[in-house]
């Protein structure tokens, strides 16, 4: 469903001191140039002037800036918070673009033309006349190993990787296996390494896709992009190869054997219960008739 | 037959810079031919410079003037690398001391200058294991580092040492130091040995009677004593 | 036989107080070069500036790469500098915690410069490590601890270990026993001696220590105030010294 906003331009509550999508012209400009900078070189870390938004750090500023960027009135905008459309944060950001930008929004994957995401990407395989912006805490894949940035930065230049490697060796002699399940490092185009955001490993493989995808990491003042149909490869060993992983149920409420779960503690006694993590994607589903375990026949949503 | 080891007119001197400059001149216009299968005594005074001139003809104290002619190369002129070469392959130096290095066994320390000419270890462990049973040395000491063994053994390990690789041209100081008879007899058959496959042999001998048997002919280093012209 | 690193003027200055001036030498593959002084004598200066660590202000310093023939490492670009750094070239700092990661456990370590050069499988990786451990005597079930679980000596011999472990042909050590206990220092000392032949490395080692470069070193230089006063073999150089500074050097070492 559609939602107009209520502060479309034209209607009584027009806010007429914030330009389109709150950041100034100049600022759009600045940033466009880092994104396409970024796609121009998928993978590769621009640096732009982030600015001080109206929240804090760590609740997804770079990527309100990244969306604010490329929105155009035109545009139908979606927000996902773990795969949720109705967190607080997802609330708060799309009531924000419906304050500042006046777009329109929705819940429904497929209806949206500018999705931003914090921390997942949508079950549904995207198109090409759709953007995903992704929201970024550390961009650096190789921070947490090398914490200068003068020698990230030469690694990054001269593809000098032998430490993220050296990362997942580690993961490997202390666990069994490679432990790391989400932000997993993946290779760009066979250049750049790149830190996806911290989406589970599961979602790697999608990151192959129609879509262009622009990653903003606003604390950092970081940007960086993949445009359509990029080869993406996620690290690993040859004998330990890369696998994108879940946990090993169905969605109880729509019975989706294949998506991302959730698991959800339902009493004190351990009981628990496994959702799709893609809420949308839920919905769907059970519109379509599909029904899990713990689940009621769809009713529609209240209005 | 053309000399093994040729030296021509050496001089040396000693220049002490933190006592005053002092100059202590100490050979002048050494002269020695030796050839293949020859076995030459330095004898003179003790101070009379046998030894320097050893040290000089290995490379160990420099030249100030003449030429030390080993094989081919030109000690008092060689690049520090064709004397390197020339230790390892050509010219072998027994001295009075063992410097042991710690953790070594003594089969291995035996067996270092084949390994250094590209012997492996099997074949290098096996002939270190002949010198040393000839030498005497109990088998239960092979395995050990020398650093705790007697002066006599240690004097042996480096006797075996010294010939494990069969040098054209050798430099003994001393060999049958601190050795019992039997012992002094199996270094005596060594040196013969050595003689008999061509080397060119210099050696430092106090005991007469070793000097007398294997040695061709004496040369009195007093001779080279500066301010003693004859 | 060609040399395989080749130092031509080699100058480096601190404003107008001279860090090093005018070395010239030339390294054959197989031979250990000492380099002795004081503090101050210019020596870590030296080094440095050979292992691509400062930029000289004059000077060559030229190495015999394995594709293109004799180029000079000052001039190098940076990523061909890091490169052999990685590879052909190594460096043992005196503090083990300059050159290994501490946080990283010891096979990791050992298995960077592996995985640097493209290695991708785990079970080869993990495999090279244990044996170069094993090699410089650090038991296997300590492949997966951290340095900073381990003693001066055996962090010592792990940054040995890794900086080996690529076959390089050219060392570089910075005092490398230094700080560390007598019994410690000759395991170590006996260890890199016995590496560097079996491995036929080339080495420039860095110390104040003469028992050090008697036991190591082939050839040797004595520097001071930032000259070379005095170089030759290190046996010549040490029994026969010829300048007045070696003279005192030499004659001021404590008997034990």
């Amino acid at each position: 469903m559609i939602t107009k906003s209520e502060n479309a331009p034209g209607t009584a509550s027009e806010m007429p001191d914030y330009n389109f999508a709150y950041l100034d012209e100049q600022t759009k400009r600045m940033i466009r140039r880092a994104i396409l900078k970024g796609l121009a070189v998928p993978g590769y870390q621009v640096p732009f002037a982030s600015r001080e938004m109206p929240m804090p750090y760590g609740w997804g500023t770079g990527g309100v800036q990244v969306s604010a960027s490329v929105l155009t009135p035109e545009d139908v905008l979606k927000v996902i918070d773990q795969g949720a459309d109705d967190t607080t944060n997802a609330v708060s950001i799309r009531k924000f673009f419906e304050r500042t930008a006046g777009v329109e929004t929705t819940e429904q994957t497929d209806q949206a033309g500018v999705i931003q995401t914090r921390h997942r990407i949508p079950e549904e395989q995207l198109r090409e006349d759709q953007i995903l912006v992704y929201q970024v805490p550390i961009p650096e894949p190789l921070r947490f190993l090398e914490p200068r940035e003068t020698e990230t930065r030469k690694m990054h230049a001269l593809e000098e990787y032998g430490l993220m490697h050296v990362k997942l060796y580690e993961d490997i002699s202390h666990n069994g296996a490679i432990s790391t399940s989400y932000a997993y490092p993946v290779k760009v185009e066979g250049r750049y390494v790149m830190d996806p955001s911290p989406i589970p490993k599961f979602d790697n493989p999608k990151l192959e896709m129609a879509a262009i995808q622009l990653f903003g990491a606003g604390r950092e003042q970081r940007i960086y992009a993949l445009p359509p149909y990029t080869q993406v490869v996620s690290l690993d060993f040859e004998d330990y190869p890369f696998e994108a992983t879940k946990a090993d149920h169905a969605c109880d409420l729509c019975a989706c054997e294949t998506s991302y779960l959730d698991e959800v503690i339902v009493d004190d006694a351990g009981g628990r219960m496994y959702v799709c993590s893609d809420t949308d994607f839920c919905r769907s589903r059970r519109a379509a008739g599909h029904v899990g375990t713990l689940g009621t026949p769809f009713e529609g949503d209240a209005a | 037959m053309s000399a093994m080891i040729d030296i021509q007119s050496v001089s040396k001197q000693f220049v002490l810079h933190n006592q005053g400059a002092a100059v202590i001149p100490v050979m002048e216009g050494a002269d020695l031919r030796v050839a293949p299968g020859e076995c030459v005594a330095l004898v003179g005074a003790s101070g009379a410079g046998k030894s320097t001139l050893m040290r000089m003809i290995y490379g160990n104290y420099l030249v100030n003037a003449g030429s030390i002619v080993v094989g081919d190369v030109d000690v008092a002129q060689a690049e520090p690398r064709e004397i390197l070469a020339l230790r390892r392959e050509v010219l072998g130096y027994v001295s009075q001391f063992l410097r042991v290095v710690p953790r070594v066994p003594t089969i291995d320390v035996v067996a270092e200058p084949l390994r250094n000419v590209g012997i492996d270890a099997d074949a290098a462990r096996g002939r270190a294991r002949d010198l040393l049973g000839r030498l005497n040395i109990p088998e239960r000491l092979w395995a050990l580092s020398p650093t705790t063994f007697s002066g006599g053994e240690q004097q042996r390990v480096n006797i075996a040492r010294g010939f494990a690789h069969e040098f054209p041209a050798m430099l003994l100081d001393e060999p049958t130091a601190s050795l019992d008879a039997k012992n002094r007899e199996v270094v005596l058959g060594l040196i013969e040995d050595a003689k008999a496959r061509g080397a060119a042999i210099i050696g430092i001998f106090h005991d007469e009677a070793a000097r007398a048997r294997v040695c061709d002919r004496e040369v009195d280093v007093t001779g080279f004593t500066p301010g003693l012209a004859a | 036989m060609t040399p395989l690193l080749k130092v031509n003027e080699l100058s480096k200055f601190y404003g107008n107080r001279i860090g090093c001036e005018n070395v010239s030498f030339d390294l054959y593959p197989g031979e250990v070069m000492g380099i002795v002084g004081e503090s101050g004598s210019g020596k870590s200066t030296l080094l440095n500036c050979l292992a691509g660590h400062l930029e000289p202000d004059t000077g060559e310093v030229l190495f015999q790469t394995r594709a293109d023939g004799m180029r000079d490492t000052v001039t190098m670009s940076e990523p061909e500098r890091r490169m052999l750094g990685r590879t052909d070239w190594a460096f043992v700092h005196q503090h083990a915690r300059d050159g290994l990661r501490m946080g990283v456990s010891a096979g990791g370590n050992v298995g960077e410069r592996l995985m640097a050069v493209g290695a991708r499988n785990y079970g080869d990786i993990r495999s090279k490590a244990i044996d170069w451990l094993d090699r410089v005597e650090i038991a296997e079930d300590r492949v997966d601890d951290r340095p900073s679980a381990f003693s001066g000596g055996m962090q010592q011999r792990l940054q040995i270990a890794r900086n080996l472990v690529t076959g390089p042909r050219l060392v570089f050590m910075d005092e490398p026993t230094g700080g560390l206990d007598v019994s410690v220092q000759a395991r170590l000392l006996d260890l890199l001696r016995g590496l560097v032949r079996e491995m036929g490395l080339s080495a420039i080692i860095v110390t104040h220590d003469l028992a050090v470069v008697r036991l190591l070193a082939d050839r040797l230089m004595v520097m001071k105030s930032g000259q070379v006063v005095e170089s030759g073999l290190t046996d010549q150089v040490l029994d026969d010294p010829q300048h007045g500074y070696t003279q005192l050097l030499v004659s001021s070492v404590l008997q034990v």
